[in-house]
């Protein structure tokens, strides 16, 4: 459970800027704080998703792992949120998660937080709105990653 | 008196429209492509302004528009930093100690110091961009009490196309100084950050309305950084931007690098960006 001080720290989330005070009821009540040490798997490609996170303090870094290598393709930090899959029915981890410094943050079950949805239509479409927030704001950086614009023909000096 | 003989008007001082030779003090290797070029200042040349550049010339090769990398506080030498992409800067990052190359310049108009004094400066660099606002930097160093918080957030390819890496950590210990640098593409044992250059915007702790914000790098970078600065409250003419064209004489002449009414060689390559703005979102120009 959440303890009453991480309460401002929730409401202060940028996930939930704005969130009525009822919805964040709700969520408190599926709310738990975790640490991660550096270095520490929070989950792996292909993991049934489990846990959606709010990132207070801390970065992880989102990866793809290869045989023989992994490679960094993202990093969320402070403000951030991590694990939106766990809220996607029958839709595994789709990269491996590592902290890559002293990490806290707030978890939900992903199960649990998708079946409020379902079960409130007001609550669920406040977190699919901040949930598709997410996903746009990560897909256009990855479009911008894959121009590649520092290559050689990217341009520069 | 004043002449009317017209070959008078086009005679130009040294190092304008003809190169002078100037001695290679040293060559360093900054990343794998990419080199720090250190050149004797030949007598006839004055100093230098932050963001201004030279046209260097290997002589028998072709001649480049390169940035001023070095402190335009030192003097006696001009720094260099070139990527080595085709034949001329190939051969400008292989020249030996000892060996000349010609030197134009220095042109352009330059970063707004006067401008940023008394705000926080906000520095945003994309690959070997941050070469050009590494004498803005030097300069806010030097007078650091002019100016208020500096942030620097720097975008590479990959950790090992991070330029000036020693500096940065450096600068990121001084107080009042945060730098944030992410890439691309990272290894396991990358540290930084991971994504574009504007995914660092959400870690700014700076005031829009108190803060001068100088940029270069790629145009595109450049283009959605500025789009993400007015989301964010950042007002246009706080924004100041280097357009790198096709700059081949460097004086306007020839419009090589023409950006709608304005030459990126003489009226740039700094342009305060409401001057420009109707041209950077368009289609092929």
């Amino acid at each position: 459970m959440v303890p009453p001080a991480l309460r401002g720290s929730l409401a202060a989330h940028p996930f939930l800027e704005g969130i009525p005070e009822p919805l964040l009821d709700r969520l408190m009540a599926m709310a738990f704080e975790v640490t991660f040490e550096p270095g520490q798997i929070l989950f792996r490609e292909a993991d049934p998703s489990s846990f959606f996170y709010l990132i207070l303090s801390g970065t992880v870094s989102v990866e793809i792992a290869m045989p023989g290598r992994v490679l960094r393709i993202q990093t969320v930090g402070e403000g951030e949120e991590l694990g939106w899959t766990s809220i996607m029915a029958k839709v595994n981890k789709q990269f491996q998660a590592r902290s890559l410094s002293p990490v806290r943050a707030i978890a939900f079950d992903g199960v649990r937080l998708k079946a409020e949805c379902d079960s409130d239509p007001e609550f669920g479409y406040f977190i699919m709105c901040r949930i598709l927030d997410v996903v746009a704001e990560r897909l256009r950086a990855t479009r911008l990653q894959m121009l590649d614009v520092y290559s050689a023909r990217g341009g520069g000096s | 008196m004043t002449s009317t003989d017209p070959a008078a008007a086009i005679v130009a001082p040294p190092g304008v429209m003809e190169p002078v030779p100037a001695r290679v003090l040293s060559v360093d290797k900054e990343t794998h492509d990419t080199f720090t070029l250190r050149l004797e200042q030949p007598p006839a040349m004055t100093g230098f302004r932050p963001g201004q550049f030279s046209m260097l010339y290997v002589f028998g090769v072709g001649e480049l528009p390169i940035s001023i990398s070095g402190d335009p506080e030192h003097p006696g030498d001009l720094t260099y930093t070139v990527r080595s992409v085709g034949p001329v800067t190939y051969q400008l990052v292989t020249r030996h100690e000892g060996e000349s190359i010609g030197v134009r310049g220095p042109f352009g108009t330059s970063w707004p110091m006067a401008e940023c004094r008394g705000k926080n400066v906000l520095i945003i660099a994309g690959g070997i961009g941050l070469a050009p606002l590494r004498p803005a930097i030097y300069h806010i160093l030097r007078h650091r009490g002019d100016f208020n918080r500096l942030v620097i957030l720097y975008g590479a390819r990959s950790p090992r196309d991070v330029l000036y890496k020693k500096e940065l950590a450096a600068w990121n210990l001084l107080p009042d100084t945060q730098v944030l640098t992410t890439v691309d593409y990272g290894g396991v044992t990358w540290r930084g950050y991971v994504g574009v250059v504007t995914t660092l915007f959400k870690y700014l702790r700076l005031l829009p309305s108190e803060t001068a914000t100088i940029l270069c790098g790629p145009e595109i970078m450049m283009r959605y950084a500025i789009h993400d600065l007015s989301a964010r409250g950042f007002q246009d003419d706080q924004i100041w931007l280097s357009m790198e064209r096709n700059m081949r004489c460097a004086v306007g002449f020839c419009g090589h690098c023409q950006l709608g009414p304005h030459f990126a060689c003489k009226d740039g390559p700094v342009f305060n960006y409401p001057d420009i703005k109707p041209y950077v979102d368009l289609y092929e120009l």
